[in-house]
């Protein structure tokens, strides 16, 4: 394609076009419409002086006769003027007035005409042309003939002028229009083809491109600014993707490698029944912890995709943290630790209740998991964890509080991430997908986790949109 | 107990009809939907296990064909998708119970068992009684020989459930599912602790235990002198 097939192929030109043709008749039916009303009002005023003179000449006649009326017409006459006078006798021999060469048989037709004529001081040629005028005829009594007139050129000259400022000003609009609508065209066709450029790059590749935003807050700049966030999701997408391919090779590599030399050493060794059996026992919880590991992964993954979007229903977040820390709180009793949970108040969330729950579960987990075991110095008292369900604002926020070691600022990102395991992390038991989870449930229901310092200690945070209201049964 | 187990995966159908018939059961295996309904339709066996996708007529088709026609046979769904909304889904269509792959033997064997033994019409009895322990539904009171236990509600309903089910294995899952109503793992073995605080209540200072970890399986309550 061409570049100008190309500029006039866009919808900003052919816009322009059709705004053009619409402005274009309507500027022409306006002037139209001024000029023909123009002559209109022009014919009407020529009527009304001539109406006038007319009543003014017959006036004079009636008083003074037929001499009166020639004395006055010729001294009107030589006045110079745009007017046409003619007094005739019954036969058409001319007593005063300023014309001649009238269309035949004019003064026979009382009345208003329009005629050529020329005026008695010109010369006749073809330099001097007929004019053209409007002119009355009034029947004297004594058979004379009283002819009042105005020359038309006046009239015709302004409708020509007129008409030719109508065409003069359209053809003015549609340069202009044009003009305006290449470039306005062009300058679209130019970003958009730079944002063409850019998504080609990103199609061969390179997911960092970003589109070019010229920071007007335009419509394409607010596009521009969708597509980018979009990219950096996808960007972000593509490189928790390789990550977790990464990390698989580490995270369920390892176990495998170790399951197998399990099995071969038990093949090896000429044991007892019993060692087989103990052999055996040992391959299965690793196995099992392979498929809880590969579980989580696909409830990340389908959380993440937004498939379980389809189970949403009403509930109390405040319910789910009763119930979970009803859960835990044998476990964390049993390691010393005092689990509290403050959730007086409803705290309506629409969502996946399971995922909710099995995503604060997660969070209690690690805590109870990373908690210090109470000291002899702390006299008696536990160590404590802390369940908050609120609602604050627009948002209910689930919170797990802990005193353990806490999670460093610069790693409080990175920890939420898929498969990290910090270093302290390395020893304790679990896949490292439980926050990773959290923050994907979150994230499914519009929602964000968040690590924060408790000083000492960690918090996290489930923050969920505020649901409707809910519909207590009874 | 007559187990019909619907698998095309012939290696892990074997296996299953091996292991049924290994603890005493009596265990066929049909390899598509088609063969597990004429089968299935016989109504002689006591649970069926059907695999969710299955050559000729899915599981869950399966199911619905059978129930139209009146019979109402337990069946365990087993499936490769083990997503929450899949068990719902699996449940809606007439299914008992629902077990992803993959699973152990001894958790689909005790879910079996449960199965079959609801079938056989369990009352709903309001006083439930192992040994000498002896839980009243109504009035939520549980004593043992003369003297009174008192649980919190969360344990009752865990003592409500191994009771029901006195004599029978109870996997870890299976306590999570119908006594807290969650189907994920917990990842730390939560089950367990609730299990040990509820035996210090109901054994402790008893020469007999009622509460019986079985391993590699789950738990049991039964009363050992019998």
């Amino acid at each position: 394609m061409t570049a100008l097939g190309k500029l006039f192929r866009t919808t900003a030109f052919k816009l322009t076009l059709v705004y053009l043709t619409v402005f274009a008749l309507f500027g022409a039916f306006l002037l139209g419409y001024f000029a023909l009303n123009t002559r209109r009002l022009i014919t009407e005023q020529i009527t009304d002086t001539v109406n006038a003179e007319i009543t003014g000449l017959a006036e004079q006649y009636r008083l003074g006769g037929i001499r009166r009326l020639v004395l006055v017409v010729d001294a009107r006459a030589r006045r110079p003027s745009s007017s046409l006078y003619l007094v005739t006798t019954f036969n058409g021999e001319a007593l005063a007035g300023n014309v001649t060469a009238l269309a035949p048989g004019i003064l026979d037709n009382p009345g208003w005409t329009e005629t050529v004529y020329r005026r008695l001081d010109e010369s006749e040629g073809p330099d001097h042309p007929e004019h053209e005028a409007l002119v009355r005829v009034f029947q004297l009594p004594g058979g004379f003939h009283l002819l009042v007139g105005r020359d038309l050129d006046e009239r015709e000259r302004l409708y020509h002028i007129v008409l030719a400022a109508g065409r003069w000003s359209i053809a003015i609009v549609i340069v202009l229009g044009l003009a305006g609508g290449l470039f306005v065209t062009r300058r679209v066709l130019r970003r958009v083809d730079a944002m063409t450029e850019t998504t080609r790059t990103i199609m061969g590749g390179d997911l960092s491109g970003r589109l070019p935003v010229a920071g007007s807050g335009d419509e394409i700049d607010r596009l521009a600014v969708n597509l980018n966030v979009m990219l950096e999701r996808i960007e972000a997408l593509m490189r928790g993707l390789k990550e977790v391919s990464d990390n698989i090779a580490h995270d369920l590599k390892t176990p495998l490698t170790r399951l197998r030399n399990r099995c071969e050493q038990a093949l090896r060794i000429s044991g007892s029944d019993a060692e087989y059996r103990a052999a055996l026992e040992a391959t299965i919880e690793e196995s099992d912890n392979l498929i809880a590991t590969f579980n989580a992964l696909l409830m990340i993954a389908r959380a993440e995709s937004g498939q379980a979007r389809e189970d949403m229903k009403e509930f109390d977040a405040a319910e789910i943290a009763h119930d979970i820390c009803e859960l835990y709180e044998p476990l964390a009793e049993e390691k010393g630790i005092a689990l509290k949970v403050v959730a007086n108040t409803a705290a309506p969330v629409t969502g996946n209740r399971e995922l909710v729950s099995q995503a604060l579960a997660n969070l209690v987990d690690n805590a109870i998991k990373y908690a210090e075991p109470p000291t002899p110095a702390m006299n008696g008292t536990r160590p404590e964890i802390v369940v908050h369900a609120l609602s604050e604002g627009d948002r209910i926020l689930l919170t797990v509080a802990d005193r353990g070691p806490g999670i460093p600022a610069a790693d409080r990102g990175r920890a939420v991430e898929r498969f990290v395991r910090l270093e302290q992390s390395r020893s304790q038991p679990g896949s490292g997908l439980g926050l990773s989870l959290a923050a994907a449930v979150a994230r499914l229901h519009g929602g964000e986790l968040s690590l924060e310092d408790n000083k000492p200690g960690l918090k996290s945070i489930i923050a969920l949109p505020r649901g409707g209201p809910l519909q207590k049964a009874g | 107990m007559r187990i019909l187990v619907i698998e095309d995966d012939r290696d892990a159908a074997d296996y299953l009809v091996k292991a049924f018939r290994e603890v005493g059961h009596v265990a066929d295996a049909a390899h598509d939907g088609e063969d597990g309904l004429a089968m299935a339709l016989d109504g002689q066996y006591d649970v069926l296990i059907v695999d969710r996708m299955l050559p000729k007529r899915d599981g869950l088709s399966l199911i619905g064909a059978l129930r139209d026609k009146g019979i109402e046979t337990p069946a365990l769904i087993l499936s490769a998708l083990g997503q929450v909304d899949d068990r719902v889904k699996g449940l809606r269509a007439g299914g008992d119970d629902y077990l992803p792959k993959p699973y152990s033997f001894s958790e689909l064997l005790a879910r079996v068992e449960v199965l079959a033994r609801r079938r056989g019409g369990r009352s709903e009895e309001t006083v439930l009684r192992v040994g000498d322990l002896e839980l009243d539904r109504l009035s939520h009171e549980v004593r043992r020989g003369t003297e009174a236990i008192s649980l919190q509600p969360r344990e009752f309903r865990l003592l409500e459930y191994l009771m029901q089910h006195a004599g029978q294995v109870v996997t870890r899952t299976m306590l999570l599912e119908n006594v807290w109503d969650y189907h994920f793992d917990p990842q730390t073995n939560v089950i367990d602790v609730h299990i040990s605080r509820l035996r210090s209540k109901i054994d402790k200072g008893f020469s007999q235990p009622l509460l019986h970890t079985i391993r590699g399986a789950g738990y049991m309550i039964r009363d050992g002198a019998r």
